[in-house]
């Protein structure tokens, strides 16, 4: 169960933003400039809320009455952004062992073996980043965040940046990371589309406001 | 004319340790303040910044005398370290090496400040949701990722250091063996009759350093730019 109930000011903008969530994958809606990226940011720990509390199961990740705030990297929260960040000087496993080497856990050669059948990238391994096509970096950055063990996994807009062939061809990666990867997800979009596919529950944000929580049907038709 | 006599050997050997002890001692600090300007916002950083810059821009002569007061034997620091524990800078080589790696340090700092500057912090931010604590941030994703930087940084300070002559000569002298580097050697044989000849090798030595140093700087840059691509 994630909780969030923050609010943040960020020069004329301000974030007032409050939902709890159980669903596997949660959807956060709206257009852009809504604040959906500062906000799985302040879940993410690399924004601190002015006010407010971020939960995890009950484990207080932030909590400004009492001054909690765990930074990002000991959240276990592993992140996938719009423009996968691949590290350059790394190749392809190099970049996917890097989340178990910095959290010191061990080798699970099933696990990997998994993950990386489950995003097509046992080709990839030992090319360098800028060697790989967008839709195959997005791939790799998944596959790193999954290699991390993280018990919530925040994806913004990762299709944003690619072509709509490109999507497509993602997209049925990331269903099948809902249905088979057993982490629960934040996925923020401004495509209803993407969302209808993936979400099983959704928040929409306006304004740095959530203006309503539920079931597609509170997607624009 | 090629044949260089025992006391260039030992002049140009000298020029070298000095250069490379300058260069080690100066780079992990180099390191450290290049990170510190690139990345961190503190009070009082545009002092620290003029501070590191001053050596490029005051008259060698004032940096030589300044360390004499401050690390010669009755200086302020020098007195001390002598007292208690037993390392004199006055005078010895250790002092060229101090005076060079001063006097190189803001070209040492600077590649390796621009090539931090250069590293998207976006990607040090994707190291800290992985899992990584802020100083294997730095160990596993900036250092690499500025190590061709820190190299053109190493080269740049020691061809610096190697041609180092005014803040060398006033804080420690001209003493062969012990503080006369090539700049020093070439000083003395111009001065001298006939020393024409040995002051030209020791010149065209001076040249195929400066321009060894220079050339693989120019390799070092160029190697960054393909890293930061990630090719």
């Amino acid at each position: 169960m994630l909780r969030v109930d923050v609010s943040k000011q960020l020069g004329e903008f301000v974030i007032e933003a409050a939902f709890a969530s159980e669903g596997r994958v949660t959807g956060l809606f709206g257009a852009s400039g809504a604040g959906k990226t500062s906000l799985i940011n302040m879940i993410a720990g690399l924004l601190k809320p002015d006010r407010g509390t971020v939960a995890i199961d009950g484990d207080i990740l932030d909590d400004t009455a009492t001054r909690a705030h765990i930074p990002a990297h000991r959240r276990r929260i592993g992140y996938v952004f719009q423009d996968a960040r691949l590290f350059p000087h790394l190749d392809v496993g190099q970049n996917l062992d890097y989340g178990r080497r910095m959290n010191r856990l061990a080798p699970d050669a099933a696990n990997q073996a998994r993950v990386i059948d489950l995003l097509d990238i046992g080709t990839l391994l030992d090319r360098r980043p800028g060697q790989l096509s967008g839709g195959e970096r997005q791939r790799v950055a998944l596959g790193r965040a999954l290699l991390a063990q993280p018990r919530l996994l925040l994806l913004d807009e990762p299709l944003g940046s690619l072509d709509d062939e490109r999507k497509a061809e993602i997209l049925p990666y990331l269903v099948r990371l809902r249905d088979e990867a057993n982490v629960p997800m934040v996925y923020v979009s401004h495509d209803a589309d993407e969302m209808r596919q993936l979400a099983t529950q959704i928040v929409m944000l306006k304004r740095g406001r959530v203006t309503a929580f539920g079931g597609a049907e509170v997607l624009p038709a | 004319m090629f044949d260089i006599s025992p006391t260039e050997w030992t002049a140009i050997l000298l020029s070298l340790r000095v250069a490379v002890v300058a260069t080690l001692v100066a780079t992990p600090i180099g390191i450290g303040v290049a990170w510190l300007l690139a990345r961190r916002d503190f009070w009082g950083k545009s002092v620290v910044d003029a501070l590191i810059h001053l050596p490029l821009v005051l008259p060698p002569v004032v940096t030589g005398y300044l360390l004499l007061l401050t690390f010669g034997r009755r200086g302020l620091v020098g007195a001390w370290l002598a007292d208690h524990l037993g390392i004199v800078f006055a005078f010895r080589w250790t002092g060229a090496a101090l005076a060079c790696g001063i006097m190189s340090f803001p070209l040492l700092v600077r590649p390796i400040r621009l090539s931090i500057e250069a590293i998207d912090k976006r990607l040090e931010q994707a190291a800290g949701t992985l899992g990584a604590a802020p100083w294997r941030v730095f160990t596993s994703v900036t250092l690499p990722l500025a190590l061709p930087g820190v190299l053109a940084g190493m080269v740049l300070g020691f061809a610096k250091a190697i041609g180092e002559f005014g803040a060398t000569i006033t804080f420690v002298s001209n003493i062969p063996g012990e503080t006369q580097t090539i700049s020093s050697a070439i000083y003395s044989l111009i001065q001298t009759p006939d020393g024409d000849t040995a002051a030209l090798r020791l010149v065209i030595v001076s040249i195929v350093i400066a321009m060894g140093a220079l050339i693989a700087s120019e390799f070092f840059a160029r190697r960054a730019t393909q890293r930061l691509h990630g090719n």
